[in-house]
């Protein structure tokens, strides 16, 4: 194996780990928080996907269906806590389970019957479109880099919401304690509204900005889902940090696992999870 | 939920005649569709054994497992990998093969996740199953997407003998029911026994059964091994019926179905899920005869499911036969009473005690 | 000569920065009651989950009956004879009153790999369930679900099941808080009863019942022992009125 390819996998690797870190700290956030577990959170990504693939063809350009498509990522996150989640924090996690995958299953249908089911690529922003020279002979694809700058700087963002202020305040106690998050003089309606609609959000945002490089088709989400399971129980629940590593491990891994055994690259994150249940049952950062 | 009440025993009894009547009356109403719904009963009765099973963990454990298929299917594909292409198999070798890679891929994924707790074992569960189904997946000596036909089915004959016909449809229909009420039996059995009371001790105060002496964990493994190998046993059968495999067969969408089979028929009821795995194949069925988007009115029953009837069809049951008056020669009035009072209300999250 | 049962040497357990147990060494002797009182959030419970393995101690050790039980399992500790009762009632809420005992008792079985025969055909266990449930004053409420009792009853179920284990050691964490009156004083005797074979630790709120019935008194404040000895002494001795007793009143009331 030469460098070039170890570079480009390894930016691959990083690259695809960002991008599930997006995914994964939203989950984490909705569990730690809310203490909500979200099945239906893959299907808001390939809803992401879709409406940025829908809107693309619309407007013509990626940036702008993004723009237009979060209000209605948010406005879905909003709906869907106040109707139906709601219900839910007094419930056990198994009907939190089965409610949600009662909305992937809606997600999946209204899919097929609007957009249908063949597969959709989105094309690269025309300025992103081309690639740079990494060495003499290696090329890099500017929109891989550029996603790999978006979620680099959304996490710097969110880390900043959860160090210095009232909302991190809340998400760092763990908000186990309703009597003292009230105290504080919040509402926490508001506050689980506004973390599940973010958490939605910017799940959705992963399926609009990865459309372009890993097209739109039918059950995207599910095996997103999974992997940000992986994520999570590698990192920690409800730790941002822990979300952060593990998706970089999980990518890394996955991307790995690809040129090394193609056979059971899919296997080897899995394997990565074994490993660390095994030593650590709680995940590594919790 | 040791005992149920008379009235419903008698439904159940009822039911299962009929059931089992279907080959007689069947074909008077149903025409040429008599086949057709003989081989749906069946495939009906198989996943009420994996629904069955799962009750056992999730109802009766208290393990929120949506791994289940995962054993259903490695089964399916230890039947179809050890027959050979232009023979039948023989069942006494094929079927303790199933079982025993069931058991042991229920043994391994069940250490590694019986430490985790709550939301940490659902994810984990799903994970673990979702690595099998990978595997089947992309190894293309599993067949890979497309999934692997077999050309004949297991032989069951002692010395020479045929016991039993798998090829004959009418044979897999009563294997079918006879595995299913011996199966439903079993657990009722276990239920009562000191194994089950260990475990719906686990299911209500895990911290109270360490304080008693017990290390649930070996509970909980035999639990979740238990229900693995079940889930193999409907697995194998399952695919004795298809007699074709593919990877759907491990995937963590048909766990959840079987989790919401379990939902919709009574959490921890054992007959309900029985009763919701018939209720739900039967919707399933009903919504795709109708539309091509069915999941979109499943998705709907779902939500509706579990916002307005968390107890299922067992809990509506079990409401309409305390309306029955029980008219009970044995002096034991306290008992009805109080547990008319004690109804388990909709589940409610158990805080996890801090070790 | 009097044996040693269980001794403790400067346990100690820290929550992060907060010590809720500061170096504590007790012993208890056969046939004792050793009460433990102290202010909310003294450290009582905390010192219990120690014993009784559902914390581990950041330092110390805990011998029981000579042997070193230090971080060992709730489980294991529980067959070595040690019985414990909760504070905040913890019993089967869908079980009925004896399928709780029976439960209780049933751990006294080897193991519970059994699963065929009916749970209420094993004989020793259900007699001795049966009687627990006497002791603890319930065998009227036998087929009534944990469920559907009163708060009172729960607590003496609570009893109930810590004796269907047939312990020789008891650890009770405030039997008496939530009980009526009359119940308080059946449990007392109880304990009475109890005590001529068993030594218990009994933490308790209820003065007047620790008054009468404690051999030795340890007071904790801030998770540190502040006075331990004779009942008469401890109770009569200056630091414990100005630091304790004086609120004992107060503290009740919370
Ligand atoms: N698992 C835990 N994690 C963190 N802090 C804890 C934990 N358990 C107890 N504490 C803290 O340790 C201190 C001692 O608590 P403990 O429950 O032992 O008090 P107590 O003497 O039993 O009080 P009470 O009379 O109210 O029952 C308290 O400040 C409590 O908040
Ligand atoms: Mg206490």
């Amino acid at each position: 194996m030469d460098l070039s390819l170890f570079l480009i996998q390894t930016l691959n690797g990083v690259q695809y780990g960002l991008l599930l870190f997006l995914i994964a700290s939203g989950l984490t956030l909705i569990f730690g928080i809310m203490h909500i577990i979200n099945l239906a959170h893959g299907a808001l990504y390939m809803v992401g996907a879709y409406l940025a693939f829908w809107l693309t063809s619309l407007v013509g350009n990626l940036f702008l269906a993004i723009i237009l498509a979060l209000p209605i990522a948010l406005m879905m996150g909003i709906l869907i806590e106040r109707f139906l989640i709601r219900h839910l924090y007094a419930r056990a996690h198994l009907d939190q389970v089965l409610l949600t995958f009662g909305l992937i299953l809606i997600f999946n249908a209204l899919q097929s019957i609007i957009w249908g089911n063949d597969v959709h690529s989105v094309p690269v922003p025309e300025w992103l479109n081309h690639s740079v020279a990494l060495t003499d002979n290696l090329r890099y694809p500017v929109y891989r880099l550029f996603i790999s700058g978006v979620c680099i700087t959304i996490a710097i963002g969110m880390y900043l919401l959860i160090q210095r202020t009232r909302l991190g305040m809340i998400v760092r106690a763990g908000a186990d304690d309703r009597e003292m998050v009230r105290s504080l003089g919040v509402n926490i309606n508001r506050v689980y509204t506004l973390v599940f609609a973010a958490g939605t959000a910017l799940a959705a945002f992963a399926g609009m900005i990865a459309s372009p490089v890993s097209s739109v088709y039918p059950g995207m989400g599910e095996s997103v889902l999974i992997l940000a399971f992986v994520v999570v129980v590698i990192g920690g629940i409800g730790s941002i940090k822990g979300a952060f590593l593990g998706a970089l491990l999980v990518g890394l891994t996955a991307t790995w696992g690809t040129v090394l055994a193609p056979n059971f690259a899919s296997a080897a994150v899995y394997a990565l999870m074994a490993i660390v249940l095994l030593f650590k049952p709680r995940g590594l950062f919790a | 939920m040791l005992d149920i009440p008379k009235s419903i025993r008698i439904l159940l009894l009822l039911l299962t005649v009929l059931l089992a009547c279907y080959p007689l009356w069947g074909e008077f109403f149903f025409g040429d569709r008599y086949e057709y719904y003989l081989q749906k009963l069946t495939f009906m009765m198989l996943l009420a054994i994996l629904a069955l099973s799962l009750d056992w963990l999730v109802g009766i454990t208290g393990m929120v497992s949506i791994a289940q298929a995962a054993f259903f299917g490695v089964a399916g594909y230890t039947l179809v990998m050890l027959t050979p292409e232009f023979a039948a198999a023989n069942v006494w070798v094929v079927l303790p093969a199933a079982l025993v890679m069931a058991a042991l891929a229920a043994l391994v994924i069940g250490l590694l996740v019986i430490r985790t707790h709550g939301i940490f074992f659902i994810m984990a569960t799903i994970a673990f199953s979702q690595m099998l189904y990978y595997l089947f997946h992309d190894a293309p000596f599993f067949g890979g997407s497309d999934g692997i036909y077999m050309f004949f089915r297991p032989e069951v004959s002692i010395g020479g003998v045929q016991l039993l016909n798998l090829e004959d449809r009418q044979t897999r229909f009563f294997i079918a029911l006879v595995s299913l009420v011996a199966i439903y039996l079993l657990l009722r059995v276990m239920l009562r026994a000191p194994f089950g009371r260990v475990l719906r001790g686990i299911k209500e105060n895990e911290t109270r059964m360490r304080a008693l002496g017990y290390n649930p964990l070996f509970y909980k493994l035999a639990a979740f091994v238990i229900a693995g190998t079940i889930a193999g046993y409907a697995g194998f059968l399952y695919t004795v019926q298809d007699a074709f495999v593919d990877p759907s067969a491990v995937s963590w969408t048909l766990s959840a179905h079987a989790l919401v089979m379990v939902i919709l028929g009574g959490l921890g009821t054992l007959f309900g899920p029985v009763l919701g795995a018939f209720a739900f194949e039967w919707l399933h069925y009903g919504f795709s005869n109708v539309t091509r988007h069915w999941e979109l009115p499943l998705g709907i029953v779902v939500i509706l499911m579990v916002l307005l009837l968390p107890r299922g069809i067992a809990g509506l049951l079990l409401d309409l036969s305390n309306r029955i008056p029980e008219r009970k020669p044995d002096p034991a009035p306290a008992q009805g009473k109080g547990a008319a009072e004690a109804k388990p209300p909709i589940r409610e999250t158990t805080k996890e005690a801090r070790p | 000569m009097s044996r040693t049962v269980l001794e403790t040497r400067d346990l100690t357990m820290r929550f992060g920065g907060l010590v809720a147990v500061d170096r504590v060494s007790l012993q208890v002797e056969a046939r004792q009651v050793h009460a433990i009182i102290g202010p909310n959030g003294a450290g009582k419970s905390t010192m219990i989950n120690l014993l009784t393995g559902a914390l581990r101690p950041t330092a110390g050790q805990i011998l029981f009956y000579g042997r070193d039980i230090t971080g060992m399992s709730p489980n294991r500790i529980s067959h070595l004879g040690m019985g414990r009762s909760f504070q905040r009632t913890n019993v089967f809420p869908s079980f009925t009153c004896l399928e709780n005992c029976r439960l209780a008792s049933q751990s006294r079985l080897k193991n519970s790999f059994r699963f065929f025969r009916p749970a209420e055909s094993y004989r020793q266990v259900t007699e001795r369930a049966e009687r627990a449930l006497e002791l603890c004053g319930l065998s009227h409420r036998r087929h009534t679900p944990a469920a559907a009792m009163s708060h009172g009853e729960q607590r003496q179920l609570e009893i109930g099941m810590v004796l269907a284990t047939d312990p020789r050691f008891l650890v009770l964490d405030e039997p008496m808080a939530g009980m009526g009156q009359r119940e308080s004083e059946t449990l007392l005797e109880l304990l009475r009863e109890l005590n001529r074979e068993y030594a218990l630790i009994l933490v308790e709120h209820d003065m007047d019942a620790v008054f009468s019935i404690a051999d030795v008194l340890t007071v904790m404040v801030n998770g540190a022992v502040i006075a331990s000895g004779p009942l008469d002494a401890v109770r009569n001795s200056e630091a414990v009125q100005h630091a304790y007793l004086g609120e004992a009143d107060a503290v009740e009331e919370a």
